[in-house]
């Protein structure tokens, strides 16, 4: 009975149970004695200054404990570091309360505190606030002249600013057969996961805080209430055990973080602050862009110039970016490029990572264009993207340490039936409905950070595997445990994966698909590591089977150390506990990447999206009715939880192209459909028939997992295929984000 | 009868406040709530049954509902306060003697969540919507459904839970 392998098992989530049957606690669902409630009071200006914040009549309510404002709030830290945390770009980040400047519009100004939620709301509702308002700008299209260059920063290391340009592309795009040229338009976007943020802050009988709070990195929390407070970390405990959603919107610390840890500090009792889904759409956002591609192709269909421009939104603080335009030349080998990205600074909140930052964006353009040059080409779409195939990274002149991108061109092709497609525009149709096929390639990066991990192994012989990671809903508890189990050949019932703890041993915040490479390989490095204590130990107990035996020639199997030649042979992990006084025997170690074996490879995930629309012919309404993505993303640790997170990519997909959008009131600077009623996104009856493929992909090189993260493969191909799928329907070719009936009529 | 079990309600006198009781999962409970208190604050916040989540607090996204003398509703929607006399059923109250419901058991099985904080709603509203007998098709569902938002993007997966519990019948 030897151990078989739980990586690439479809194990059902474990936190199932606690998830269907409401047991699962989030930030704001935790209770203790004399919890005080928060409220938070917004700008209702965008830009200018506060002349007076009158709070008297709030602070007279029975029950109203009290007003924090800029003008009584704590002295806090002084420089634009102790804010900074660990998704923050450039330059100096937003510090809530901290003088009478208005920034944005819904800018927090004042919390109210209150002994129950809903005095401290109404109290909110009856400050009275007069203002000095100033000039503002909001809109990217109008200030396109303020364009200028981001500033470099840390973050610009993960996100790295577009390649020089190569080659003649002025020539080589003006000698090119066919030659195509768009300009792609972006609303904003907000997060918007159905959790609303909160903070639940438990002041300690000694003054220390326990913190439950919503967010995608524990520690990054816990290092900000530090510096920002000027508190000891070990006396600041962030947890987030279970986070509704967060797609980006918890990399960074949100407002209500601090405002719930200065009123517990300030007021030393326990404190929730919860925001409203309006105030959700009052910190980061996808920022809105507008890009231009030009490409151009030989007679042949070979790709020989690229051209790709954009120009996003950030805000007037801080420089954010996003990896927009280096995609196209990864994935098609022109020799002659240009590439631009600009920033316009804006009387705006500072955008931030949202699902597949960038790469939606950008290979939307992308992706669009190349199904404008095939119908330029009367080349089938799908055969431009075989032409221009490519193991080979131009752009980093290295290869690929795997690329399996065209096993998902031809087995997506092959089941969505793509061959079944007349390239002509609205040559298919289903009664009154026009039906569109189309296709679109995705790429996304295969990232790896540090992390560390802690694997102990306890007087009953079980595993526990700690660390300060968060599962946003994308399975981590699970494969982390099934990781663990292989590592020590134990069941799944054995091994306890305990996460969403800042005390627990460093993590990451969790985000940009490096969740299991970088968490992932840790435990594998814990895992190893306590294997080799265990055997050290299993040696020298008296008498030992083991006494002469090197790892190679045990297995680690049925809970304890076999001989690998004479399984009868065994010495169970508990016994191994008790000779050390049932003292647990523990590990902790941290993974690095391999950078010298790394940097000769590009590592990234592949997909293929084919999509079909129903465009009705008399009303523009859009569905789609069927889709399809085929991924290559090297090991899939777990099928089931896997298989999910792509649906939830292309349902995101989907989302982008025909639903959602922030709308911007330029004249007041203020967005307009702050709730979920008028800012879309899909209903269960705008998604029907989605379909998945893991194609086979071996990698060696990308981490010892040999797997590259999908959090965001699943969303990056659809939208364009979308809107390739709406064009074969329809003839019409959109290329503003989210399309919408009208535009089709 | 209890009141005040959890130990929640603040030590302050408020003004208007009412003894009301209902039955919650079975058991006969009282709030001395204020008239302005939802139905859903009075449950996460007056009784501890945080399993009923706010999403929005305006109706529009659904992870508030429970049952209400057996029809689905959006407690958010409801003032705690009308409710006296009624059978609140909660996603807390759904399995029985640690069996889970039928439905719970096809989330799990159809991986129908991520995150999980649309799911008690999305399973009181599936609950209640079958026993409304008015859905007799998968796309029927799916529209019966879509007062239940999921950012997850778990749709397929939560109609595929739903559509399994349907076709076992039980809810004619």
């Amino acid at each position: 009975m030897s151990h078989k392998p739980w990586i690439g098992q479809p194990v059902s989530r474990i936190e199932g149970q606690l998830k269907v049957t409401g047991v699962a606690r989030y930030a704001g669902d935790y209770h203790v004695p004399e919890l005080l409630c928060g409220y938070v009071v917004n700008s209702a200006i965008t830009r200018g200054k506060i002349l007076e914040i009158d709070t008297r009549e709030a602070k007279a309510i029975n029950g109203v404990v009290e007003v924090f404002t800029h003008q009584n709030r704590p002295s806090l830290a002084w420089f634009d570091l102790q804010y900074a945390d660990m998704d923050a770009p450039s330059g100096a980040p937003f510090r809530p309360l901290q003088h009478d400047d208005i920034k944005y519009n819904g800018q927090p100004i004042a919390l109210v505190v209150a002994e129950t939620f809903e005095l401290a709301r109404y109290a909110a509702s009856i400050i009275s606030v007069t203002y000095k308002e100033e000039r503002f700008s909001t809109d990217l299209e109008s200030n396109k002249d303020k364009a200028r260059n981001p500033k470099m920063g840390l973050a610009t290391f993960l996100k790295p600013l577009p390649a020089k340009p190569s080659g003649d592309f002025d020539k080589a795009f003006s000698d090119a057969t066919a030659q195509v040229s768009a300009d792609f338009t972006h609303a904003a976007e907000h997060h918007n996961p159905i959790e609303l943020f909160a903070t639940t802050v438990v002041y300690e009988e000694d003054g220390k805080l326990t913190i439950y709070d919503k967010t995608q990195g524990t520690i990054n929390c816990q290092l900000y209430v530090g510096n920002v407070f000027g508190l000891h970390y070990n006396d600041v405990r962030v947890i987030s055990p279970y986070v509704g959603g967060a797609f980006g919107s918890g990399l960074r610390p949100q407002y209500q973080l601090f405002l719930s840890v200065m009123a517990a500090l300030e007021l030393k009792r326990s404190v929730r602050v919860t925001l409203d889904r309006q105030q959700m759409f009052t910190f980061g956002h996808r920022p809105p862009t507008m890009q231009q591609t030009r490409f151009g192709a030989d007679a042949q269909g070979k790709v020989t110039a690229l051209s790709h421009e954009a120009l996003a939104e950030t805000s007037q603080y801080e420089d954010y970016t996003e990896v927009v335009v280096n995609w196209s030349n990864m994935l098609y080998p022109a020799a002659n490029t240009s590439f631009g990205y600009k920033l316009v600074p804006l009387d705006v909140f500072s955008p931030l990572d949202m699902r597949a930052p960038g790469g939606s964006t950008g290979m939307h353009a992308i992706e669009s264009s190349m199904d404008q040059l095939a119908y330029a080409l009367k080349i089938d779409p799908l055969a431009l993207r075989l032409i221009n195939y490519t193991d080979f990274d131009v752009t980093a002149n290295r290869p690929y340490s795997s690329k399996e991108l065209r096993q998902c061109y031809l087995q997506g092709a092959e089941k969505f039936g793509w061959s079944d497609r007349n390239p002509e525009p609205r040559s298919m149709r289903r009664g009154h409905k026009l039906v569109g096929y189309g296709m679109a390639t995705g790429i996304w990066e295969a990232m790896q950070v540090l992390a560390r991990v802690e694997a102990l192994m306890t007087a009953e012989g079980k595993l526990e595997i700690n660390s300060a990671v968060t599962d946003i809903g994308t399975g981590t508890l699970t494969v982390m445990t099934q990781i663990a189990a292989d590592e020590l050949g134990l069941p799944l019932e054995n091994v306890t994966f305990s996460y969403g703890d800042s005390k627990m041993p460093f993590a990451p915040v969790q985000g940009g698909s490096f969740t299991v490479s970088t968490v992932g390989s840790a435990v594998k490095a814990a895992g190893k590591a306590l294997r080799k204590k265990l055997l050290k130990k299993a040696k020298n107990m008296a008498d030992s089977p083991l006494k002469n035996m090197s790892e190679k020639e045990v297995v680690f199997e049925r809970g304890g150390i076999a001989l690998k030649h004479n399984p009868d042979v065994i010495v169970y992990f508990k016994d191994i506990v008790a000779t050390r006084k049932n003292k647990a025997i523990k590990t902790t170690n941290m993974a690095f990447p391999n950078v010298f074996k790394l940097k000769n490879y590009t590592r990234a995930a592949h997909s293929a999206a084919f999509v079909e629309v129903e465009v009705d012919e008399e009303l523009g309404t859009i569905q789609v009715t069927r889709a399809i993505t085929a991924v290559a993303a090297g090991n899939i640790i777990n099928p089931k939880t896997a298989r999910s997170q792509i649906l939830g990519g292309m349902v995101w997909g989907i989302s982008k192209a025909l639903f959602e959008e922030t709308v911007t009131d330029h004249r007041f600077g203020k967005y307009m459909n702050q709730n979920l009623a008028e800012y879309h996104i899909p209903v269960h009856a705008d998604i029907h028939d989605l379909d998945v493929i893991f194609v086979t992909e071996k990698d060696e090189i990308v981490n010892e997992l040999g797997s590259k993260g999908i959090g965001e493969i699943g969303l990056v191909a659809m939208p364009p295929a979308i809107a390739n799928a709406i064009y074969h329907a329809t003839g019409k070719r959109i290329n503003q984000l989210p399309i919408h009936f009208d535009q089709l009529l | 009868m209890q009141t005040n079990p959890t130990g929640l309600k603040p030590k302050i006198a408020l003004a208007n406040s009412r003894v009301i009781s209902f039955h919650v999962n079975g058991i006969p409970r009282m709030v001395d709530v204020s008239p302005w208190v939802s139905l859903l604050d009075a449950l996460r916040e007056h009784l501890d049954l945080t399993g009923t989540k706010k999403g929005c607090d305006h109706g529009q996204c659904g992870a508030c509902t429970v049952l209400c003398d057996g029809k689905r509703i959006l407690s958010c929607l409801t003032l705690a306060v009308m409710k006296e006399g009624s059978e609140i059923t909660t996603i807390e109250g759904l399995a029985q003697d640690n069996h889970l419901h039928p439905l719970q058991k096809a989330f799990i099985k159809h991986d129908a969540f991520q995150c999980g904080y649309c799911t008690p709603g999305q399973i009181c509203s599936a609950i209640g919507m079958l026993s409304e007998g008015k859905a007799n098709s998968r796309a029927e569902v799916q529209e019966l459904m879509s007062g239940n938002l999921c950012r997850c993007g778990a749709n397929t997966n939560i109609i595929d839970a739903i559509m399994e519990i349907k076709n076992a019948g039980g809810y004619e």
